[in-house]
């Protein structure tokens, strides 16, 4: 890590999370990018940051609860009547 | 992406009343959220079972003192993580829940990886070994962090919901999130640099 960014990177990483986010506010963004200009390392963090929140969201499978726990769950809350409602 | 984080036709007032159909509907439309939360949390279908069996009960239970200050969903996702660290505790009852003050922003971990790993082909991503990798990650991280990761990154809350979900203030969710974040990209990293190395040297 080049040493006159070093104190500067370590300023701005608590920056980073929102800006990824895109809720930093605008004064702090233009520091940061500006130090993103110049900064490899910090760019790889950005950029790695935003890959690994991405793989997460694109991994999760957002699927229907399987049929053999819901029938359960609707046992254990006594409601095994509704079990064929409106699923 | 777009992800429902609230069931806003549900009714709180018919909950209230104990009008079981309302319940079964909240049960619909919130038990596979409250499932894969539990199964991330713990790891294992059965925990994930047990929390979601706990989380409607507890839920019962607790109707009449729901105030509807935040959502029905927001309000389940909290009994859930409460009933998912119990679970953890009773499961290692030996090792203490860290309790060192992560709302800090100060004392950020510097990061250490800082290879490039972005430009991997899709497939590596994709692979099934990829995903077990990622949901060890998950499993690695300090408790408190992983439940402010799955429900901010994972199920979507915002960062309001997750506070209340999570009964912290919304800086201390910022800085859990950071932290998080800032945890599973160095052990991505880790994993997808040595990926990166064998692409290389095919």
């Amino acid at each position: 890590m080049k040493h006159q960014h070093k104190h500067e990177c370590n300023e701005l990483l608590g920056t980073i999370s929102e800006y990824v986010d895109g809720s930093l506010r605008d004064e702090l963004c233009r520091e940061l990018e500006r130090h993103l200009s110049e900064c490899d390392d910090c760019r790889v963090v950005v950029n790695t940051m935003k890959k690994t929140i991405d793989l997460y969201q694109t991994e999760t499978v957002r699927e229907g609860l399987p049929a053999d726990v819901r029938q359960r769950l609707f046992k254990s809350l006594q409601l095994d009547d509704l079990l064929h409602g409106a699923h | 992406m777009v992800i429902e984080t609230t069931p806003t036709d549900i009714s709180v007032e018919r909950l209230k009343a104990g009008d079981r159909a309302e319940f079964a509907r909240l049960v619909d439309l919130a038990s596979a959220p409250i499932y894969r939360l539990g199964l991330k949390m713990l790891g294992t279908p059965q925990d994930a079972e047990d929390v979601l069996q706990n989380t409607f009960l507890k839920a019962l239970q607790s109707l009449k003192s729901f105030e509807g200050r935040s959502s029905p969903l927001t309000w389940l996702y909290r009994i859930a993580v409460n009933e998912a660290l119990m679970l953890i505790r009773r499961q290692r009852p030996q090792v203490e829940i860290a309790e060192e003050p992560q709302e800090e922003a100060d004392d950020l971990p510097a990061p250490v990886q800082l290879t490039d790993w972005c430009c991997l082909p899709e497939s590596d991503f994709l692979s099934a070994e990829s995903q077990r990798a990622l949901d060890a990650a998950i499993l690695k991280l300090p408790e408190k962090l992983r439940a402010v990761f799955l429900l901010r990154d994972i199920e979507g809350l915002s960062i309001q919901e997750t506070s209340q979900a999570l009964g912290l203030t919304e800086t201390a969710v910022k800085t859990r999130l950071l932290r998080a974040r800032l945890n599973l990209r160095e052990q991505l990293s880790s994993y997808f640099t040595g990926r990166l190395t064998e692409e290389r040297t095919k």
